[in-house]
């Protein structure tokens, strides 16, 4: 591991290494870098699955960092590479070339982030959501709490009731007209 | 050179020879729900567009709202069929952030649940494959056999679908008093049920004939597409967290991971059938070797206003569809940075079967789709 991030060091300008556990290192690339040290990890250091790519949003710095996460099967362990992009009309590098998998999570992004992918195929495509025309949902600044009640009414609640009318006016209509018929009972006991 | 994955076919649509038609979003034995868009020549697909989206619940944008413990009911409710693995990735992920080591009866404990959620879950993948086919016997068997595998859970965690037993620090609770045995009793009775499976399914005649030589997945596609788990180990990549990674107290039990040659539908059932008994195996080398006494928990903060330091950590574990992982930042507060979950599926459910569906019959697309372990949950989160 440590001789596969010096050998990178010498190639890109890699910083912040990371390497709390013994089988995986995180370090930040430069953006211009990211095809490059993508394709390296690839051809030459056998990084040969994609596992995941991410995105976390650092709306205090104006950033999105995007995780890139490739395994090794020789080696048995991940590499994740930090790369920081600007938040105002974000975009970034397809890899959908290199691994299948990178189109669904660069669509997933473009939707949840709105980070754009220019060259992967069916990017534009909905993915979960349907004619959003908001910001998108996964960054900061969208506010789950306030989009619901400008967009989802709560239902009228039931009027109440007192229960002895409603009973008596709705469950038993002929009962209640033969009570209301009788008027007055006489009873005589000199009988 | 374009790779596989980016040939796209020229169709005329407008000759009169396609058809187009919808599938789903309910499928026999695909836990979720999830919309195909066929395109068809005759009984051929030639064309197939996944749509996702039914399932939606935002739950990773809910967990940066929600502290740490406020977590747990959410992340659960992602994979339906086999909670624990979420529970035991978001709980780790938490501790490896804190720098938190927890006791060595917990380890046991935790793999003993995410042994017993495998079984349960890898049982009802047997059946939903076999119902795909219109086997809808085996498919009753294991949705029984699996209530048999939930009652234990009731009485380990007070939770039949959802458990939530591992919290961060350990397990919640001892089991109770006679649990092994009752334990014993239906890993007996697992046995006998795969001993009736193997007959009545695997040697079956319609479902062989169906089943063999279908969606037959090279092991080429296997790094591009990110496959993993029982999927790639039928198609002879032989990777398993559970070896390949040792986490918890796996690396003190003895096993192999099953793989298979061929690749096609009839080998990842068989692969299938192999997980369930492997899964017997573990339960029982667990019970045999756990330690009996020794806390289940460690002291941790106060958990409603613990505060879990800032850095950025990537867990994963094997489950029962392939390597689970949990991505997790902290800045350092009581909340999550962000939380991004990587499903067993998320890969296989869209851009694999996308391609492998092409020269599919229509019939047999929902045979493929359960073969590749399709949960749309995951997917989506």
């Amino acid at each position: 591991m440590k001789d596969m991030i010096e050998r990178l060091a010498s190639k890109f300008n890699i910083k912040d290494i990371n390497e709390h556990k013994s089988n995986q290192v995180f370090f930040t690339a430069e953006k211009i870098d990211i095809e490059g040290v993508i394709l390296y990890l690839k051809e030459f250091e056998k990084y040969d699955q994609l596992t995941m790519i991410s995105c976390v949003d650092y709306i205090e710095d104006g950033k999105f960092q995007l995780t890139y996460l490739l395994r090794n099967y020789d080696l048995n362990n991940d590499a994740c590479i930090r790369v920081y992009i600007d938040r105002e009309n974000p975009t970034m590098t397809s890899i959908n070339e290199l691994w299948a998998a990178a189109r669904v999570y660069e669509r997933e992004l473009k939707e949840m982030f709105g980070i754009d992918f220019p060259g992967c195929p069916r990017v534009d495509d909905p993915f979960v959501l349907e004619g959003w025309d908001t910001i998108p949902p996964m960054r900061k600044d969208f506010d789950t709490k306030k989009y619901s009640e400008e967009t989802y009414f709560p239902r009228e609640g039931r009027t109440k009731k007192d229960p002895t009318e409603q009973m008596a006016e709705k469950m038993y209509p002929v009962e209640e007209e033969v009570k209301k018929s009788i008027t007055k009972v006489f009873r005589d006991n000199s009988k | 050179m374009r790779p596989i994955w980016n040939d796209t076919k020229d169709l005329d649509l407008k000759s009169g020879k396609y058809v187009k038609i919808w599938q789903g979003p309910q499928h026999p034995g695909v836990t979720g729900n999830m919309a195909l868009e066929i395109l068809l020549e005759g009984d051929e697909i030639m064309q197939l567009n996944t749509h996702v989206g039914y399932l939606h619940r935002g739950f990773e944008k809910l967990m940066e709202r929600r502290k740490y413990i406020k977590c747990f009911p959410i992340v659960c409710r992602i994979c339906v069929p086999e909670p624990d693995t979420n529970e035991y990735l978001f709980a780790t992920a938490a501790e490896d952030l804190a720098g938190i080591e927890i006791p060595e009866r917990a380890k046991w404990l935790r793999a003993l649940n995410l042994e017993m959620a495998r079984l349960g879950a890898t049982i009802m993948g047997i059946g939903g494959q076999a119902g795909s086919f219109g086997l809808g016997t085996i498919g009753q068997w294991s949705v029984a056999h699996r209530d048999l595998i939930l009652d234990l859970f009731e009485e380990l965690t007070g939770g039949r679908i959802y458990h939530m037993y591992m919290l961060p620090g350990g397990v919640r609770h001892e089991p109770p008093a006679g649990f092994e045995d009752r334990l014993e009793k239906v890993l007996v009775k697992t046995e006998k049920l795969m001993y009736d499976i193997d007959k009545v399914m695997f040697n079956n005649y319609v479902f062989k004939s169906r089943a063999v030589g279908l969606g037959v997945l090279p092991k080429e596609w296997i790094k591009p597409f990110g496959v993993t788990g029982t999927t790639a180990r039928a198609s002879g990549v032989k990777y398993d967290v559970r070896k390949d990674h040792p986490y918890l107290i796996y690396d003190q039990l003895d096993f192999e991971p099953t793989t298979g040659t061929v690749g096609d539908v009839y080998e990842r059932t068989v692969l299938r059938k192999k997980e369930v008994l492997l899964s017997v195996d573990l339960i029982r080398q667990i019970l045999a070797k756990m330690p009996r006494t020794g806390s289940v928990r460690t002291k941790i903060p106060d958990i409603l206003h613990w505060k879990v330091p800032a850095g950025e950590t990537y867990v994963k574990a094997e489950s029962g569809r392939g390597e689970y992982g949990y991505y997790m930042v902290s800045d350092g507060s009581e909340y999550p940075r962000r939380v991004h979950v990587r499903g067993a599926s998320y890969t296989h459910a869209m851009a694999l079967l996308e391609k492998m569906a092409e020269g599919v019959t229509n019939a047999d697309i929902f045979g493929l789709m359960v073969s590749l372990q399709t949960c749309p949950p995951e997917i989506e989160r």
